[in-house]
């Protein structure tokens, strides 16, 4: 792991008309590494998300992406830099077909082998998706469709990866399983991940490193090993008590 | 006998063109959810442009055809950076009335250009007649079928086929998508206009023949657009098998029924329809996913 910030935001404010979604974040995201931003419902994690994919314009602060300000860029130039965004609630286009969809994640790429080759490369981490390769996509589950909407962003080639919620409204075994295959992105592919989760267990037993958000602010941030440990944490996130090891998850 | 199928075969070529323009209103409306009303001056305009290319400047009638396509295409990317562009996110309403605002201005601007006499033109085809037994085709009839045919050939292998097709296919079944996929969503909608304008002008080009070139064609936009209801307005082969339809009935009550019918057609024919399935011949039950 070096110590390089590939994509660091300093002081991000943005908002929805009159409504403030997020109050001058600052976090950074080290080259090679899994960090997790937590939060509850409306925190502001998916607004995040958003501005540094260009989709929402920040009114302050910066986004730097290898060094280069990337705040307020339009949406495909970002993508054209190497970030690559897997929405929360997994946006499928409902009609085109899976292999058409993994198409669309290559809209950037013109080499036409590569791309072939990449969407076996998919295939191979998630073989459902070769079964169903020519349905459409609004006929997957839910599950089928998390593992189509993160092959599909992957093959952008991205050097980060943004997470929306990949957990949201998975059975616990199949949560299990896209959590593997976010370990083994990130260790294979080497690709940085930026993963924002309600389901902060899974998040710190995955990421490298973590921040913790509540209405809009950054309120805490360390290792996620350290994180495990605060009684703050393990208390409003966790769900757990005292020292007790037993607990229930949220 | 004979008459009934040289009214159905008149009727299908004139619903080919009600087709064409429907299917352009369709193409914008999937893509941006906007009503071009528009449509029918812009397939005007399309005509009036053969008319100088081809009767003014004597060009080459493909050459001249292939002329208006791009002409079109360009106008098209045009009206949509000029018209819609700035006034997108705004409610529907305004965009509608900008849109009827900019049908209005092409008519006022063929009027000033092209002056309010009737034109007309000649192309390959004008006077030549096919036989098939004893029934007699009019070549431009028929030429209009068969270049619409074509015309749906080559828009399908773009849609299924292409990385920009595929790609205005995703844009309009979910935009936030598409901006996370890399895809120049402003720029779709350019070229979704352009698209739209080219099967306008095509429509355009391939009916001057067979009617006058006027500053009053326009109106036929109104009669394509029942076409693109009773397609279900979102089904592409229904905006096309909408305006066949209408052209068939519109054509068959000329003949048979007392004058006045005719123009009243299309609609009863929407009417009756409508009232059968809801949702047009070709729209599906379920609501839009996104
Ligand atoms: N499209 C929107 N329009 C207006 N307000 C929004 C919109 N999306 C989110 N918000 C508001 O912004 C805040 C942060 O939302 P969000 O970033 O979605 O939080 P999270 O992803 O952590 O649940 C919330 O108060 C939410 O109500
Ligand atoms: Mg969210």
């Amino acid at each position: 792991m070096s110590a390089q910030p590939i994509l660091r935001l300093a002081n991000i404010e943005s908002c929805y008309g009159p409504i403030t979604a997020i109050r001058g974040i600052s976090l950074d995201l080290m080259q090679g590494q899994i960090v997790a931003v937590l939060g509850a419902n409306g925190a502001g994690k998916t607004s995040i998300l958003k501005t540094i994919s260009g989709v929402l314009d920040p009114l302050k602060g910066t986004i730097e992406f290898e060094g280069r300000k990337i705040q307020s860029m339009e949406p495909d130039k970002v993508v054209r830099l190497g970030i690559s965004h897997v929405p929360e609630g997994r946006e499928m286009f409902p009609f085109l077909s899976v292999r058409d969809n993994l198409r669309m994640g290559a809209f950037i790429r013109n080499d036409q082998k590569e791309i072939a080759a990449d969407i076996e490369k998919m295939f191979n981490y998630f073989p459902v998706l070769r079964e169903r390769q020519d349905q459409v996509a609004g006929q997957l589950s839910g599950g089928q469709q998390q593992m189509l909407a993160i092959s599909r962003a992957l093959m952008s080639r991205p050097k980060v990866l943004l997470l929306d919620e990949p957990s949201l409204g998975l059975s616990p075994l199949l949560v299990k399983e896209i959590f593997a295959i976010i370990r083994r992105l990130n260790a294979e592919e080497g690709v940085s991940i930026l993963l924002v989760e309600q389901n902060a267990r899974m998040a710190l037993d995955t990421a490298h490193y973590g921040y913790v958000l509540e209405v809009g602010r950054v309120v805490m941030h360390d290792t996620c090993a350290n994180l495990v440990k605060s009684d703050q944490v393990r208390e409003f996130y966790l769900g757990l008590h005292g020292q007790g090891d037993h607990g229930k998850r949220r | 006998m004979l008459d009934f199928v040289q009214q159905v075969i008149g009727g299908i070529a004139l619903g080919c063109v009600y087709g064409l323009i429907a299917l352009g209103f369709v193409l914008i409306y999937k893509a941006t959810e906007v009503v071009n009303f528009a449509q029918g001056e812009i397939m005007m305009l399309g005509a009036f442009l053969s008319f100088t290319f081809i009767a003014t400047l004597g060009l080459n009638y493909w050459f001249a055809f292939l002329l208006c396509v791009i002409s079109m295409a360009i106008l098209g990317a045009v009206m949509e950076r000029l018209v819609v562009r700035p006034i997108l996110g705004y409610p529907q309403f305004s965009i509608v009335m900008a849109t009827i605002g900019l049908g209005l201005v092409i008519r006022s601007l063929v009027g000033i250009i092209w002056g309010t006499d009737d034109l007309r033109i000649e192309t390959p085809f004008t006077g030549g007649v096919v036989r098939v037994g004893s029934l007699v085709l009019a070549q431009d009839s028929l030429s209009i079928i068969v270049a619409t045919g074509l015309l749906c050939v080559i828009l399908y292998a773009f849609f299924r086929f292409t990385r920009v097709g595929i790609a205005m296919q995703a844009t309009s079944q979910n935009m936030l998508a598409a901006y996370y996929m890399g895809i120049p969503v402003k720029r779709m909608f350019s070229l979704i206009w352009s698209l739209s304008a080219i099967v306008a002008c095509c429509a355009g080009i391939l009916l001057a023949p067979i009617t006058f070139i006027h500053a009053n064609l326009g109106f036929l936009g109104i009669k394509a657009f029942p076409a693109a209801v009773l397609g279900g307005f979102g089904s592409i082969p229904g905006a096309l098998a909408g305006g066949i339809t209408i052209g068939i009935v519109e054509s068959l009550s000329g003949f048979y029924l007392p004058e006045g019918f005719k123009d009243v057609a299309a609609y009863v024919v929407l009417l009756a329809v409508l009232l059968w399935r809801p949702q047009g011949l070709f729209g599906s039950n379920a609501l839009k996913k996104v």
